[in-house]
């Protein structure tokens, strides 16, 4: 039996400069926080999302609406997937027409999680903007979706896994890249 | 096909608590579903849903409807008056029939015990009870379930009394099923008319008296008397019941807590229940109506037939983010 092999990608402290930088980011593409709108996606999403926030609340003062979004029933397999996903919550902070929403999420890999997430937020009003912010960009696309974002870049092979880890749900922060991944 | 649920929901006798606890969960994000300004989501696109209802009903099959309106399926309503029903067809064949145009579910209702088992062991379509006979109403015991939890936070250890003809009622089977099942106590109170023989083995105390029934209970779940029942005997007078097993603002008011009211509807006001009970504070009769759909999206969701093997031909990281 070969036990699964794990490099770290971002320990604790540069898991927070990487969130530190993306949270500056964040601010100069929406230009300030007047209509900016974080959206996570469930579940490790929803936590970078609330880190981002308090570090721009740290830097300008100033709290930005935060919401969650869980795209399960968006999903394009769901038709497919055996044992049904347990669905989380969804809190949208209020009518996004005309608001710079920035979606976070910890991994971008296929793509087809934000192009979920895209047709769920439509169903939420009609934001001026969309971008997306990722902690770990790790290739291998299958749809034409670029982040605006990133946290870090890694090359991935389809036989590894990426995992994120935060202090929030698992106790820690860690982000390592799983090789021969078994979930 | 989908090992959570199986393909049937007929029961909450057939059901293991966890089962049933996952429906509660799942039932959760659905509630939000309903507050959105586009109230629907794409999880069931595609899927035809098929609603026959061989009994009258309004409350129960609107909100299926809804159900499976907001999950994006596609519905057709089946009713046994105007339909080859009366021309004498039989159960099987109308659902053989309505399979043999590619339907996927069926959600049904019938005056027989034991028509939704009958039916699901028959079709390949899942088959959803909305109310058999005297036997089981799944759905509703499951959000009044739903109900409870929200009110009390949780439903082991709390006392649920169910009030009124026990014996005809379909939605009180279900209740004590579930209600037992997640570890709450049961009391069963009414008219020794329609009170079932051997009641007590279910594991559920009885009251002959409703004032016991309300000192006892934490929640009160107040059933439909059916008017009916009055013409076949089982009680003398309408009047004579509600002076008698009436649920009143007096009765409550000499209660040592706060209880909460439920009632699955239609209500007869100043029969089974005071109208000032069932519009007071403590009432969560509305509540339940509101959760109904959110517990329907649920079963329906979970019940609908996932295909693995095609997932594993989208080869599997495809969907998730990272899974």
């Amino acid at each position: 039996m070969s036990r699964p092999e794990r490099t770290t990608i971002l320990d604790a402290r540069a898991l927070s400069r990487a969130l530190q930088r993306m949270a500056v980011e964040v601010l100069e593409l929406a230009h300030g926080t007047e209509q900016l709108v974080l959206i996570g996606i469930q579940r490790r999403g929803v936590e970078l999302a609330e880190r981002i926030a308090k570090q721009i609340e740290t830097n300008e003062g100033v709290v930005v609406p935060r919401g969650a979004l869980d795209i399960t029933l968006y999903r394009d397999d769901l038709q497919t997937v055996g044992p049904k996903p347990v669905i989380g919550e969804t809190r949208i902070p209020g009518d996004l027409t005309g608001k710079h929403v920035v979606i976070v999420d910890d991994v971008l890999y296929t793509g087809r999680t934000v192009r979920a997430a895209l047709d769920e937020l439509a169903d939420f009003g009609r934001p001026e903007r969309i971008s997306l912010c990722v902690l770990v960009d790790r290739g291998g696309r299958e749809l034409p979706i670029q982040p605006d974002i990133v946290g870090k870049q890694v090359k991935v092979n389809s036989g590894e896994r990426v995992d994120v880890l935060v202090e929030e749900i698992d106790g820690k922060d860690l982000v390592e890249l799983v090789a021969r991944g078994r979930s | 096909m989908t090992a959570v649920l199986g393909k049937d929901l007929v029961g909450l006798e057939y059901l293991s608590p966890d089962q049933i606890r996952l429906i509660l969960d799942t039932a959760e994000p659905f509630k939000e579903v309903s507050e959105r300004p586009i109230k629907k989501v794409p999880a069931l696109r595609g899927k035809t849903i098929v609603n026959l209802f061989f009994e009258a009903s309004t409350r129960t099959r609107i909100s299926f409807e809804f159900a499976e309106k907001r999950l994006s399926a596609d519905t057709v309503n089946v009713a046994a008056s105007g339909s080859a029903v009366q021309k004498g067809e039989t159960l099987v064949d109308t659902a053989k029939n309505l399979e043999a145009m590619r339907i996927d579910m069926v959600v049904i209702r019938h005056p027989s015990s034991g028509a939704a088992q009958f039916l699901g062991d028959r079709i390949r379509s899942n088959v959803v009870s909305a109310g058999d006979g005297k036997h089981e109403h799944p759905t509703q015991a499951l959000l009044d379930l739903l109900t409870i939890r929200d009110t009390h936070g949780r439903i082991a250890g709390l006392k649920v009394c169910l009030v009124g003809d026990i014996l005809h009622s379909r939605v009180a089977r279900s209740n004590i099923w579930g209600l037992l099942k997640l570890g709450a106590e049961v009391g069963v109170c009414g008219p020794a008319t329609l009170m079932p023989r051997g009641i007590e083995e279910l594991g559920v105390c009885r009251f002959r008296r409703i004032e016991e029934a309300i000192e006892w209970a934490d929640v009160l779940n107040v059933l439909r008397l059916q008017l009916e029942r009055m013409e076949r005997g089982f009680i003398p007078s309408l009047r004579e019941y509600y002076r008698v097993f009436g649920v009143t603002q007096e009765r409550l008011e000499r209660a040592p807590r706060q209880l909460t009211i439920m009632h699955p509807g239609p209500m007869n006001r100043g029969v089974e229940i005071d109208s000032r009970v069932a519009d007071g504070s403590h009432s969560v009769i509305l509540a339940q109506v509101t959760n109904g759909v959110a517990v329907r999206m649920a079963a329906l969701y979970l019940l609908a037939g996932g295909r693995p093997e095609l997932a594993d031909a989208a080869k599997g990281p495809a969907g998730g983010a990272n899974e």
